[in-house]
C-alpha cells in the first residue's frame, strides 16, 4: 500500500460491499417468500462482491493478483445471473406459487 | 489491514444469516438459494482472508471454489428434480 490514494480508494470500496453483503443477508434472512429472496442474493452476488473485488484490486501488489481478481469477477458475474435464473425457473416449473397482495398483507400481520 | 478485517467481519456476520436461512427455508429452492449464496461468500470470505494474511495466493482457491459452488447448485437442483444426476425421466412426483 505505498501509494495513499489506493488506500482510500481500497477503504472505500471495501466497506461500501460490507454494507451491501450486509444488507443481502439481512434481506435472505427477513424477506417474506422465496421468489423474493432472490433479489438479497442478487444484490450480494454483484454490488457486494464486485465492490469488495474492486477494492481488493486497489490493494493488490502485483499484476498477476489484480488478473486472478479480474477472472473471479468475470466468474461470479457469469455464474450468479446464471445459477440464480435457473433457481426462478426451476421453482416456477415445480409449481412453487409467488407470494402475492393477500398473502404479504397476511405475512405482516403475524410478524 | 482494518479495511480486510472490517470485511472479514461483515462476511461472517452475513454468512451466519444466510445459514441461518438455508436452515429454515420452507421450501427445497429456499435452501438452495440460501447455499450459493454462502458459497458466494466463501469466495469472498478467501479473497478477502488472503489479503488480510498478507498471501493473495489464496485467491487460486477463491477461483476453484466459485466454480465448484457454480456446478454444485445446478447438480443439487437437478438431483432436486429428477431424483438422478444423470437419467431425465420421470418428472411426476412433487419433492419441496
Amino acid at each position: 500500500m505505498g501509494w495513499p490514494v489506493a488506500a482510500v480508494l481500497t477503504w472505500i470500496f471495501i466497506v461500501a460491499g460490507s454494507l451491501f453483503l450486509i444488507v443481502g443477508g439481512i434481506g435472505i434472512l427477513r424477506f417474506p417468500d422465496f421468489y423474493s429472496r432472490i433479489h438479497p442474493a442478487g444484490i450480494t452476488d454483484t454490488m457486494g462482491a464486485w465492490l469488495v473485488l474492486v477494492g481488493l484490486m486497489f490493494a493488490s501488489s502485483s499484476i498477476l493478483v489484480t488478473i486472478k481478481l479480474v477472472m473471479l469477477l468475470i466468474f461470479l458475474s457469469i455464474t450468479s445471473p446464471l445459477s440464480g435464473h435457473a433457481l426462478a425457473k426451476a421453482a416456477f416449473m415445480r409449481g412453487l406459487k409467488p407470494m402475492l397482495g393477500r398473502d404479504l398483507a397476511q405475512e405482516a400481520e403475524d410478524d | 489491514m482494518g479495511a480486510f478485517a472490517a470485511a472479514t467481519a461483515a462476511l461472517l456476520v452475513c454468512m451466519a444469516m444466510t445459514l441461518v436461512r438455508s436452515i429454515l427455508g420452507p421450501t427445497v429452492f429456499d435452501r438452495i438459494l440460501a447455499v450459493n449464496s454462502f458459497g458466494t461468500k466463501t469466495v469472498l470470505l478467501i479473497a478477502v482472508y488472503g489479503f488480510l494474511s498478507g498471501r493473495p495466493d489464496f485467491l487460486d482457491l477463491a477461483l476453484v471454489y466459485g466454480l465448484m459452488n457454480f456446478i454444485g447448485t445446478i447438480a443439487v437442483m437437478k438431483f432436486t428434480r429428477f431424483n438422478d444426476l444423470a437419467g431425465m425421466e420421470d418428472d411426476e412426483e412433487e419433492v419441496y
